[in-house]
């Protein structure tokens, strides 16, 4: 069996329909085709390093300022959650360390990794490293989870003089992060793990039929 | 009809018509004849490619419609309201969205987008390309712009990831003061559980093959 690159043909990545080399426009969904983005690789490492540079002071600042009658406190995101855990609230603290330190961590190690793999040759396998950057793609989003928090806490708690909540400025970066590092994931195109990959491509089976199975 | 069309046309392009390339790892497939109740996998990197569910059309629309009406519902029901030594204070999602003041600010227009605008954009371009497919109309004008904006708005459309924010400030207010739940929290609750299933329904491929011109 063979890529489409290989057939000199073009694979539309939104509706995979097949058009001949030279297409531009799909025929199918009318949206633009490449058989592979040059600047992929590029475009993956401008937003991963904005995305990065607006982590940290994301960590750096407070994520939340509370006001009471008696005392002022700004909290950092990981300060925040260290809090919780003392007041015995493990549940909610772990998720927040998952979706704020954990998770994004994680998507800047697996993106950079992913762009290593493609440009020095990969040291996993392909489906691992397929896998990975599904996973990249699907959880993104979730790092939004704290933005949201700090919104609805300092919508919500706003009791004149007893308690004021209001954000800090970490909400930017971190919001500014997440949106950057989403727009890096995006940009990567898949297809350049297999070009680079070893995975041997499945043979001459029954005129090269997709796989199936029955769902539930 | 497309089918006719596509012959008189080219028929170069009318052979590649029956080919489908994976998304991911651009193995060339010729495309397979799947039932109601399979799927398509491609074999190397076992992306799904095809997965049509009966009757998915009219199940979307209704799934679609009924985010709607939640979400619209959420922003103008009260959503969280917090007591604590005699005093009251209540939220609405469009307050939440004005929390950020000063050089915040510009956060309030992206959150209302990723919580309520984008979401219903989304939404409304998908029940717009499927109303005429499920009738067996020719589509709507302009529904291939459609559904390739909505697909390419679906990571930026974060209702449900709101709905979890909640529950943790929730949780995270609970010692603190009293928190009361107004009708929009629930909604947004359910809304979580039917945005879950419409992504699970949604056969990509089907939608695009019935907007071929």
């Amino acid at each position: 069996m063979k890529t489409a690159r290989e057939m000199g043909l073009i694979g539309c990545q939104r509706c995979t329909r097949v058009s001949p080399a030279g297409t531009e426009i799909c025929p199918r969904c009318g949206g633009k085709v490449r058989s592979r983005d040059p600047m992929s690789l590029q475009k993956v490492m401008a937003w991963w390093v904005l995305g990065v540079a607006c982590y940290i002071p994301g960590n750096l600042y407070p994520m939340l300022e509370t006001k009471t009658l008696v005392s002022s406190q700004s909290n950092t995101i990981i300060g925040g959650a260290v809090e919780l855990a003392q007041h015995g609230s493990w549940g909610v603290a772990i998720i927040i360390l998952a979706a704020s330190a954990l998770i994004p961590i994680a998507k800047f190690v697996i993106i950079l990794g992913l762009v290593i793999g493609v440009q020095r040759g990969p040291q996993i396998s392909d489906g691992l490293r397929q896998r990975l950057y599904e996973i990249v793609e699907y959880i993104g989003r979730w790092s939004m989870i704290d933005v949201f928090v700090v919104a609805v806490l300092s919508s919500l708690v706003q009791l004149q003089t007893l308690v004021n909540i209001t954000p800090g400025r970490a909400s930017i970066f971190f919001a500014l992060s997440v949106i950057f590092t989403m727009i890096s994931a995006q940009n990567f195109d898949s297809r350049l793990i297999w070009d680079t990959g070893n995975t041997p491509k499945p043979g001459e089976i029954p005129d090269g039929h997709a796989s199936k199975e029955r769902s539930a | 009809m497309t089918r006719a069309q596509n012959l008189s046309d080219n028929h170069e392009t009318d052979a590649l018509d029956g080919l489908i390339a994976c998304p991911h790892c651009d193995l060339v497939y010729s495309t397979p004849e799947v039932a109601r109740n399979e799927r398509a996998f491609c074999q190397r990197c076992h992306t799904v490619l095809i997965a049509p569910r009966r009757r998915a059309g009219k199940r979307l629309i209704a799934l679609a419609s009924t985010i709607l009406i939640l979400i619209t519902g959420a922003m103008f029901f009260p959503f969280l309201s917090i007591g604590a030594g005699g005093l009251h204070h209540g939220t609405s999602i469009v307050q939440t969205s004005l929390a950020f003041t000063g050089m915040l600010a510009v956060l309030t227009p992206a959150i209302l987008a990723f919580i309520v605008i984008i979401p219903m954009t989304r939404l409304i371009l998908l029940i717009y390309v499927l109303v005429p497919i499920i009738q067996d109309k020719p589509p709507a004008p302009l529904a291939r712009h459609a559904f390739r904006l909505a697909e390419d708005l679906t990571p930026w459309s974060m209702a449900e990831i709101f709905a979890i924010g909640c529950a943790v400030a929730l949780v995270k207010l609970s010692d603190l003061a009293e928190v009361s739940l107004g009708p929009a929290a629930w909604m947004f609750a359910v809304l979580m559980i039917i945005v879950v299933l419409t992504d699970s329904m949604m056969c990509r491929y089907s939608i695009w093959k019935s907007l071929q011109p």
